[in-house]
């Protein structure tokens, strides 16, 4: 797994490095919950829509769609496209959009984000769809702590809530860092797991780095039959020492010099 | 194609009706509402389908992702309230969830437009068709009486993609005959033929248009009369053979006179029959309350209101 996720964060640096613009921050912290969802947790066919059980797959859904680098380099490191396509990431014509784009068809994306508090409304009409048409699969958003400032993620909350739906589970990558700086210092959340408890969320609070916490309380929350949210602690630019928990690197490239620190502190790890 | 009956109906009652018939022919059909369900008469689907019912409350954001949801999912997705709330209350969750996606959505926004009456200006929905006909991808559509009214819901049924259909609280007087009518989403129609102007409208203006095209004959001003439900993508031909002819032409909508009918027909004439345009509609301004009738004459859109507009027009050289 750790070889995995620092192949990942890799080339979440070197993709945004090669575009000189992105987000490195909000990625490399939630790199550790992607590479847990896809490898342990979610049954999403590698063929994408070639498959004959595509209907029947977990959807996946990134709205902190500013982490599109962890999830292109996920998916391609596990398959679902070519790794050729990771560094034509933010370039005319590449299906490797700055935000995730469900116009270019690329396999593993399922709708469009960027624009936040918006993933959780989509993930609720998702699950009441597969309610209706009786598919089993679960639905996974990820959204990140500071995009919970957005009035619409609460209204969607309320509505989960409403229609009792017990196929969506929301994942809150807490970073605790935004682009203006500190969360709790612009406009706190807390205490976040209590206002999603009364909200009428089952609520659980996992370390977003630990392999083992996570893919326990990710399955567990897959199987459950109540409504889940999992608040996974993380550090904003883990893995990179220097962009740990700091702010500035909320959206900057690394430059020539700063790629090559980055990349020999991954390597020797 | 123009009916004889005199009579006058809910469009809102046409729509509840229209998507029970349609829901009851397509098990795919799912309706949304944010607590106007009454009003909208989305109230009548729910009675009928209720599991293919969701009340979303007061939350059109949630609403309008919600609704992108279900549409990603396969589902033919109706989502209505007021034409205020419709729109710029979640334009980024149409613009960025809905369209980008290109989901099939029908937003359907009653209370569309100045005669929305006496709740005032808040609720008075005059600049939904700019915010909307900005959208790429997104189709705009706004009938003129109930025979259209069904029509177009039927069309937005069977016809994949992102689409806003604008209908009015007021009743409507019937235009069309349901036996002869055939909406036709590429082309304006010619309801009236003329050689003197050309009159462009759409919605609840268009009997009112029609109505002073006669008075404008009575004295001697012969008005072709074009319809243009669909405001995007708007087909210019009609227009364009029209305007060539007559050369003058006056646009009449419940709407603001920026970004509508009239800014559409003209980013159309511009380019394919530069011509004199006059745009009858709400100015660069809130509307207020008042009664319906009250507020039509006063910004300008009953009959006897247009019809001395384009006197006046018809002196311009």
């Amino acid at each position: 797994m750790k070889t995995f996720t620092n192949a990942v964060r890799k080339d979440i640096l070197k993709m945004i490095h090669n575009a000189k613009s992105g987000h490195p921050g909000g990625a490399l912290s939630c790199v550790d919950i992607l590479a847990v969802l896809y490898k342990k947790v979610l049954n999403v066919p590698l063929e994408w829509d070639k498959s004959a059980d595509f209907k029947n797959r977990d959807r996946f859904i990134l709205s902190k769609g500013h982490a599109s680098t962890a999830l292109y380099a996920t998916l391609a490191h596990l398959g679902y496209f070519s790794k050729d396509l990771l560094m034509g990431f933010r370039m005319l014509g590449s299906k490797l959009q700055g935000h995730p784009s469900s116009r270019v068809n690329l396999a593993g994306i399922e709708v469009s984000t960027g624009s936040l508090g918006q993933g959780l409304s989509i993930g609720v009409g998702i699950a009441l769809a597969l309610r209706l048409d009786k598919i089993k699969s679960k639905v996974f958003v990820l959204t990140g702590d500071g995009e919970m400032q957005e009035g619409s993620v609460w209204e969607s909350l309320m509505n989960a809530n409403a229609q009792k739906l017990d196929n969506l589970v929301l994942i809150v990558d807490k970073n605790n860092l935004q682009i203006d700086g500190a969360t709790s210092e612009i406009k706190s959340l807390e205490p976040l797991d209590e206002k999603l408890r009364a909200f009428g969320f089952e609520v659980y609070s996992v370390d977003g780095h630990n392999y083992e916490e996570l893919e326990k309380v990710l399955i567990e929350a897959k199987n459950s039959d109540k409504l889940c949210a999992i608040i996974a602690n993380t550090i904003k630019g883990k893995g990179v020492s220097f962009m740990e928990g700091n702010v500035s690197w909320h959206g900057k490239a690394p430059n020539d010099e700063q790629l090559k620190k980055a990349l020999e502190e991954l390597n020797a790890d | 194609m123009l009916t004889k009956k005199e009579e006058i109906k809910s469009p809102r009652n046409t729509y509840g009706e229209t998507l029970v018939e349609l829901g009851t022919k397509n098990p795919n059909i799912v309706v949304l509402d944010a607590d106007l369900s009454c009003s909208t008469q989305t109230c009548k689907f729910k009675a009928a389908f209720p599991d293919r019912f969701f009340n979303c409350g007061i939350a059109e954001q949630d609403m309008m992702g919600t609704a992108a949801g279900l549409a990603y999912c396969g589902k033919i997705v109706f989502a209505s309230t007021f034409a205020m709330f419709a729109t710029a209350r979640c334009l980024d969750q149409i613009r960025n969830t809905i369209c980008y996606s290109k989901l099939n959505v029908k937003i359907v926004a009653t209370h569309g437009g100045i005669t929305v009456g006496e709740d005032g200006a808040s609720h008075q929905a005059l600049e939904d068709i700019s915010y909307m006909r900005s959208i790429p991808d997104m189709r705009v559509i706004i009938p003129a009486d109930c025979t259209e009214v069904k029509q177009v819901l039927e069309y937005a049924a069977n016809t994949p993609g992102p689409m806003y259909i604008r209908i009015p609280r007021t009743n409507l007087k019937a235009i069309f005959d349901p036996n002869e009518y055939s909406f036709n989403p590429g082309a304006g129609i010619k309801l009236r033929d003329g050689k003197d102007l050309t009159i462009v409208s759409n919605g609840e203006t268009l009997s009112e248009v029609l109505s002073a095209s006669k008075m404008l004959s009575q004295v001697g001003i012969e008005a072709d009369v074009l319809h243009y439900p669909v405001v995007k993508p708007l087909h210019h031909n009609t227009l364009k053979d029209s305007a060539l002819k007559t050369k003058k032409v006056v646009v009449v909508e419940n709407h603001s006179v920026i970004g509508g009918l009239g800014s559409a027909v003209c980013e159309s004439l511009c380019h394919w029959a530069p011509s004199k345009v006059y745009r009858i509609g709400t100015k660069d301004t809130f509307g207020q309350s008042g009664e319906q009738r009250q507020l039509m004459d006063f910004y300008g859109l009953t009959d006897k209101k247009i019809y001395e507009k384009i006197i006046k027009f018809m002196d311009v050289k």
